[in-house]
């Protein structure tokens, strides 16, 4: 045998542990939290992601290389997603010169 | 000599071949992060542009069928990772209940998503370019939810069809007797990628359902 065989009780555990998290996400959307909502979410949802990868998948008992993989995936995807909200949200901090107004409404039309 | 039927003749032993396998698995499903990491970053964007729209068409959605189908989908990916369990003891029977488990689960889930949500929708007049009758404030930007809803439902919902494929396939694999202690390689690369598909949606769900907020 070239794997790990993983005791039928662990799974059964991750499982529960996934669902009780899924009833957890779903009651929170209910309550109002302002922003923490989207934070807390989000958290669920990276635990339960991690549990799945950990457990379902073997990460925790495959090799290191297994992991490197997920991790540059993972972080490829922050440079994605960082890159693209760091042009979103620093657009408004500089003011469009006044010459470029013209321009701009030119383009519009 | 039935390791060695096992073995493919470029590898030195059995656990390098595994080694291999999931290498290429997590490389593929590496790819797979990013063709959906772009999806999420274009939701992120727009989401943050339009922010009252698409908080209100989150709150057009059935949060609990989307609840329902989670838990579905946890139920399948469970059965998947049991199956994999049965192939690594060589347990040829258990591996087909599973598997043909799994199989049930993975339709369910398309099955409710088409039948309940996407119908819904479709009699709601909320697909846009297909049947899109909202005329109530923001309709615009509502569509553009609407749009990234579908897009994204859509090429999960096309990721469980293509695992029910492959699911099919290993039944019928397992039922010819092709696997054994020592192979079961395609068993736990398909699950692999059907846990995966099940991740997915584990952040589709609050991302699409829950963050609108639904006090």
């Amino acid at each position: 045998m070239s794997g790990h065989v993983v005791p039928k009780k662990l799974y059964i555990l991750v499982f529960a542990a996934l669902i009780v998290f899924t009833g957890l996400t779903t009651g929170v959307a209910f309550v109002n939290l302002g922003k923490w909502n989207t934070v807390a979410a989000l958290a669920i949802a990276v635990c339960k992601a991690s549990l799945v990868a950990l457990f379902f998948m073997h990460l925790r008992w495959s090799s290191g290389l297994m992991r490197m993989v997920l991790v540059a995936a993972f972080v490829w995807f922050a440079i994605l997603v960082t890159l693209t909200l760091s042009d979103e949200f620093t657009r408004q901090w500089t003011p469009v010169p006044s010459s470029w107004e013209a321009r701009i409404q030119q383009q519009v039309r | 000599m039935h390791s060695s039927a096992a073995l493919a003749e470029q590898f030195d032993d059995l656990q390098q071949q595994h080694e291999a396998s999931s290498l290429g698995m997590w490389l593929f499903l590496a790819t797979e992060v990013m063709f959906f990491g772009g999806l999420f970053t274009a939701y992120i964007i727009f989401r943050n542009f339009y922010l009252p729209a698409f908080e209100a068409g989150s709150r057009l959605l059935d949060v609990r069928i989307g609840a329902f189908n989670t838990a579905v989908l946890l139920c399948s990916s469970l059965t998947m990772a049991l199956a994999v369990r049965a192939a690594q003891l060589g347990k040829k029977g258990l591996l087909i209940t599973f598997l043909l488990l799994t199989l049930l689960l993975g339709l369910t889930f398309v099955g409710v998503k088409l039948a309940f949500e996407w119908r819904h929708d479709y009699l709601e007049g909320l697909v846009p370019g297909v049947n899109w009758t909202f005329s109530g404030p923001d309709s615009q930007h509502l569509e553009l939810f609407f749009c990234f809803y579908f897009f994204m439902t859509g090429v999960h919902a096309l990721h469980m069809v293509i695992g029910v494929g492959i699911l099919t396939v290993l039944i019928v694999m397992a039922a010819r007797g092709r696997f054994s202690p020592q192979r079961y390689n395609a068993v736990e690369m398909s699950g692999l990628y059907w846990h995966f598909v099940d991740i997915v949606w584990i952040f589709l769900f609050p991302l699409l359902y829950l963050i609108g907020g639904r006090y």
